[in-house]
């Protein structure tokens, strides 16, 4: 099953990338034309979110520079353990929503330091792989349109986060069990 | 909230800074986030560029209205303000299956299509719509099938079985994603008012001027 979905995962993309134009040949559509068209508003796109990215990973990137990050952590520190929360895991809690790239490095520094099979390891890279950069995916999606007023976006993105957190932790300790 | 999350990032750094001392190591961080905010954007570049030119040639081809048409229950029920063919749920669907696929490169530059199109329905294009909201929830929980990064990293540190947590990490998003859909629902129907339902949202465009946006958004949303 695993071999099946990661073949798939391989296979995918560039089938992808063949089969849309010769699909599109058969209806008669210019191929190459149609696409540097099309193409031409991924740049701007891109460009686009610019200043959203950079504002907030400027904000982000102060915030663990000050110090601020592992405050919070030792704050929340002694509820979460006491939840079963390994205390070397806690600051993914508020890196992963933060920081996609943060986060994974975090995440890799983990493993290689407990072991990817050891509790720790499976725990941390379940919360990394379960979840999303809620921030991240806020600021390019939105900014991309020029949506100014998120509403209720980003909680929602927060409070699944939390429960995805809470989620990994529990469902390794329910699958690889009591250490 | 985006706005004071931000502010309170900004202002909380300052502070501890001044009492940790470390003024300098901020400085620094300021300028390096703001290098890396260009940086991964420059990133996006390439495949934005390809995946946006792709898709128009799928467009073109009628494809991505076909999409539409075959979308299944599951998601007309989670989108129910968007018109049953309209390409917007074309995207949608490629995005939520690139999510599945783990092919998260893929996968934005369709989110950032299926946003242009939702921005085409939105009567206040600085606000977002419902679905709008309901697609980044959806997003940020992203259920993703195999999580290859994290196979990879535990392989390259000698896991005995690597994918393994394929089970806990298919859990976890499951339940994640849930909790993104529940909370979304709970949102959109205590503030599902208009002017965001389809019928008033014709009537706006006639009214609406600088101060309208500000009136009806008086939380920090």
């Amino acid at each position: 099953m695993t071999a099946f979905l990661q073949t798939v995962s391989v296979w995918t993309i560039p089938a992808l990338i063949a089969f849309i134009p010769l699909y599109a040949a058969f209806r008669r559509v210019p191929v190459y034309e149609s696409f540097v068209d099309g193409a031409k508003d991924g740049f701007q796109t891109a460009v686009a979110i610019i200043p959203h990215l950079v504002g907030m990973m400027t904000a982000i990137s102060m915030f663990r520079a000050s110090g601020a990050m592992d405050a919070l952590t030792g704050a929340v520190r002694p509820l979460l353990e006491r939840l079963g929360v390994p205390g070397e895991v806690i600051p993914l809690a508020f890196l992963r929503p933060l920081t996609g790239s943060g986060s994974l490095a975090f995440v890799t520094d983990l493993i290689r330091e407990h072991g990817p099979d050891s509790l720790i390891g499976r725990i941390a890279a379940t919360i990394q792989g379960s979840t999303d950069t809620t921030l991240y995916v806020l600021t390019v999606y939105f900014g991309a349109v020029g949506i100014r007023r998120a509403r209720y976006a980003l909680k929602v993105g927060l409070f699944s986060d939390a429960v995805g957190f809470f989620a990994a932790v529990a469902a390794c300790w329910w699958l690889f069990g009591a250490v | 909230m985006v706005n004071w999350i931000w502010l309170g990032m900004i202002v909380i750094s300052f502070w501890f800074a001044a009492l940790t001392g470390r003024m300098e190591e901020v400085t620094a961080a300021a300028f390096s986030g703001a290098q890396t905010g260009v940086t991964v954007c420059l990133g996006l570049i390439g495949i934005l560029v390809l995946w946006m030119g792709l898709m128009r040639v799928a467009e073109d081809a009628g494809l991505v209205q076909k999409l539409a048409v075959l979308i299944g229950p599951a998601v007309r029920w989670l989108f129910p303000d968007v018109p049953r063919n309209h390409p917007a749920m074309g995207y949608i669907l490629s995005n939520l299956s690139a999510n599945l696929l783990g092919l998260g490169n893929a996968a934005t530059p369709m989110g950032i299509r299926a946003m242009q199109e939702l921005q085409k329905l939105n009567p206040d294009p600085r606000t977002a719509t419902p679905a709008m909201c309901t697609l980044l929830a959806l997003n940020t929980a992203s259920i993703t099938l195999v999580p290859t990064t994290l196979i990879a990293i535990r392989l390259q540190f000698g896991s005995q079985n690597p994918a393994e947590i394929i089970g806990s990490t298919l859990l976890a998003t499951a339940i994640a994603t849930g909790a993104a859909i529940a909370a979304d629902r709970w949102y959109r129907r205590r503030t599902g008012a208009p002017p965001y339902s389809a019928e008033p949202a014709r009537k706006r465009p006639a009214t609406f001027d600088h101060s309208a946006g500000s009136a009806e958004a008086p939380g920090r949303g």
